[in-house]
């Protein structure tokens, strides 16, 4: 039985689809129509010859609002399959990032080395402006970010969550 | 060889007629000419052309609720395909099955704010269970049975099929009904066997049960009904109904108690507030049923069947969740309790039926005598009176003549009573009735509706009158909306804002203006013989009984309050008579 306590969890849920239009819009809509949170989500075709695309979705609630979320993408007739990866164990999340920033001098130099610290990539330079590529949690993603806020961030560009289960299950 | 070729208006025609559809509810326009033209040429489909796209689909519920069949509706694109989204919310909230085939403009001009385009899918993406635009015609005829196959299966629900107007008129190869399965959509119909042991534990150790079922029962087919009467007489145990389940155990049953919920019984919301085992079949806590959540059955360990995963912990969090279709749950259920040969408390039920007797001696549906004019209630029991020997079906529209209908009108058998439970939409009574006589060319179909609701579809008397359907039609004039107007008096200080209709046509000439049968009773000592006269004229007839129009509607649990704080009616001793001189407004 579901505890009724109303505690709110982050879930990272991953819902096969048939890709065909309006499936996303679905989607979308059972969350802003039902007023769920969504904090990210991803889609994209993941098997063409299936003609399957998997959409990733972190969500907060409630474990009764969770359990509700699940239900009703189960039962949009697209969708073959849920799966919460919070709930199941084990899994791996990624997110990417583009992120510019702006600046000469000191401050150039300071976040080419935070840069290296996080791993982060330069993937376009001009004399006064980078583009770093990073890839990681959606946590070091945000502290990233956060540092490079006073060495001139003007632009940033993220992917959403993408999320996969450790071990040999797969979905 | 290559396969056979066909029009996409031909596919249409054959989907129909291997998904064996004996009628359409329609109307046409410019892109469903094509459609229609097809139609013209065959004779085996039937075509009824209500006189407005809303009253179409509400007609396709009324015929799918009472003969278990889909209920199909055609219409054109733009404003014909926007008309119905009143009737597509309703089948959606009420888990009614219908296809809806709508025109579209031709695929090119699809985005272009073509003449009469609307956005049909994204229009109606969240008032049906699915929908479908269809973009070439080889995919025809798979996505309308798929259409057909998803309406039906699982919770029952609307589905709409966007068909293009190039779609409609170009050639392509029809898909047999094998060959069109969802590849995603597999509802789960059995339940899990070791819930339902579990639910049988629980039951057998009950002392005060009760079941609650609803539509869900009604939707699985009449074998679910026949299953949940097996099961209250093996365990002994006293049910309620809601609104959307009335039927589907007889109410002449010694183990039924009436409705559950905001204007239910009181016997049936005492037992369901102090029981200590629920076992909700096909029902879904509706907040009209509950009351005040927190105080919801709050000594009950709660049993849940539902066929739809996402109505169990919704609003109520439940011990035992069984996924499943309610007549398979309930055959398992049975064979369970059976087999393990369990013994219910028997002094413990003995008690609780002598509890039950006492809040049923409390005769909470008792009304006061009339005045010179009929009570509605009197009006409405005095029609049960007189059809209750008859199969009768009956529809209504929504208000205090919905809930008196509920109250006192007793179904003995599933697929008889159309009412709009979740949506609440008036101008559903008139058009499901018509579609239920549709369904029902020899039943006897009623329809119990007042002044504001019926006119909202009430040009639906020219479909009765074209197609002879001999619904009859019980009109309560009491002024007003009548259910606003109870609201406005009991939590408004009688501000009656807006709720007393001022205006009303006379009711007999209108009948006759539309070429049916008009009468009125406008006392209380006619009422008898105006009924009689209504049963006995051969096609339809619109009878207007004038009735007390401050009468409310009796027991209720107001908004927010819980099951044992229900208010019981006035009684003829402590009651101010409100007698028929007293003026509204
Ligand atoms: C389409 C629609 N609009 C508004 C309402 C709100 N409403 C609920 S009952 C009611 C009054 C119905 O009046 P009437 O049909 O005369 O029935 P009565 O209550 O008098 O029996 C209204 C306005 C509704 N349910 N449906
Ligand atoms: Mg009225």
């Amino acid at each position: 039985m579901i505890a009724s306590n109303g505690e709110m969890t982050s879930h990272t849920i991953a819902v096969l689809v048939e890709n065909e239009p309006g499936v996303l819009a679905r989607v979308i809509g059972l969350f802003s129509g039902r007023g769920y949170n969504i904090e990210s989500l991803t889609v994209a075709e993941v098997n063409a010859k299936e003609n399957l695309s998997r959409i990733t979705i972190v969500t907060s609630g409630t474990e009764m609002i969770i359990e509700q979320i699940k239900a009703q993408l189960e039962r949009l007739v697209p969708v073959h399959k849920v799966i919460d990866l919070t709930l199941e164990g084990d899994h791996v999340e990624r997110e990417m990032a583009l992120v510019k920033v702006r600046g000469t001098g000191e401050k150039r130099v300071e976040s080419l080395r935070i840069a290296d610290i996080f791993r982060a990539h330069v993937v376009d330079s001009t004399n006064e402006s980078f583009v770093f590529e990073i890839v990681g949690a959606a946590s070091k993603l945000d502290a990233f970010i956060h540092l490079m806020e006073p060495l001139g961030l003007i632009d940033i560009s993220r992917t959403g969550t993408v999320a996969i289960a450790r071990g040999l299950s797969a979905m | 060889m290559p396969k056979e070729q066909y029009t996409g208006a031909e596919i249409v025609l054959k989907v129909l007629q291997d998904q064996d559809v004996d009628v359409v509810f329609g109307y046409p326009g410019g892109v469903t000419l094509p459609l229609y033209d097809v139609l013209y040429k065959q004779n085996r489909l039937r075509h009824i052309l209500p006189r407005h796209e809303q009253a179409a689909v509400h007609a396709a519920e009324g015929y799918a609720r009472s003969t278990g069949k889909v209920g199909v509706v055609l219409v054109t694109s733009g404003p014909g395909a926007t008309n119905t989204v009143t009737g597509l919310t309703d089948a959606l909230m009420d888990s009614i099955p219908v296809v809806c085939i709508t025109g579209q403009v031709p695929t090119s001009l699809i985005g272009n704010d073509a003449f009469q385009e609307a956005d049909t899918t994204g229009i109606t993406r969240s008032c049906t269970k699915h929908n479908y635009l269809v973009r070439h015609v080889d995919d025809l005829a798979r996505i309308l049975h798929e259409a057909f196959f998803v309406a039906q299966n699982g919770r029952p629900g609307p589905v709409v099929v966007d068909l293009p107007k190039d779609v409609i008129l170009g050639r392509g190869e029809y898909t047999p009904v094998e060959a069109a399965r969802p590849r995603s959509y597999k509802p789960k119909v059995k339940g899990d066997v070791k819930a339902i042991r579990e639910a049988v534990k629980l039951m057998a150790a009950a002392k005060r049960p009760i079941l609650y079922a609803g539509g869900g029962v009604i939707n699985s087919g009449p074998a679910a009904s026949q299953l949940l009467g097996e099961l209250a007489h093996i365990t002994g145990f006293p049910v309620t109904l809601t609104l959307m389940g009335l039927g589907a155990m007889p109410a002449s049953d010694k183990q039924y108690l009436g409705m559950p919920g905001m204007h239910g019984t009181y016997e049936a919301n005492m037992a369901m507030h102090d029981c200590d085992v629920m076992v909700n079949i096909g029902a879904r806590f509706d907040d009209r049923v509950t009351g005040r959540l927190a105080d919801f059955a709050p000594d009950a360990k709660k049993i849940h069947i539902d066929i739809d995963p996402s109505s169990i912990n919704k609003n109520v969090l439940v011990e035992v969740p069984i996924v499943g279709d309610a007549g398979h749950v309930l055959e398992d259920l049975i064979k369970v309790w059976k087999s393990s040969q369990v013994a219910p408390d028997a002094k413990a039920l003995d008690a609780w039926w002598k509890q039950i007797g006492k809040w049923r001696a409390k005769k909470c549906l008792a009304y006061r005598k009339n005045g010179k004019v009929a009570k509605p209630q009197y009006a409405v029991d005095r029609l049960f009176q007189a059809v209750k020997d008859k199969d009768v079906f009956v529809a209504t529209d929504v208000g205090q003549h919905q809930m008196w209908a509920a109250q006192y009108i007793h179904f003995d058998k599933p697929n008889r009573w159309m009412t709009s439970g979740g949506l609440g939409t008036m101008g559903y009574g008139l058009p499901a009735a018509m579609g239920a006589q549709v369904g029902n060319p020899n039943g006897l179909v009623v329809c119990v509706t007042s002044e504001c609701s019926f006119l909202m579809n009430v040009q639906e008397l020219a479909t009765l009158a074209q197609y002879k359907l001999p619904v009859k039609i019980l009109h309560l004039s009491n002024g007003s909306m009548g259910m606003v107007r109870q609201w406005q008096e009991m939590f408004y200080d009688n501000r009656l804002s807006q709720s007393v209709m001022e205006a009303v046509p006379d009711w007999v000439k209108l009948a006759d203006a539309f070429g049916i049968k008009g009468l009125r009773a406008e006392t209380a000592g006619e009422v008898d013989d105006a009924i009689k006269a209504m049963l006995v004229h051969d096609g339809p007839v619109l009878l207007d009984v004038v009735v007390d129009p401050l009468e409310n509607v009796y027991p209720m649990i107001p908004s927010g309050a819980a099951h044992h704080e229900m208010i019981l009616g006035p009684t003829d001793a402590e009651s101010t008579e409100s007698g028929s001189d007293v003026v509204l407004a």
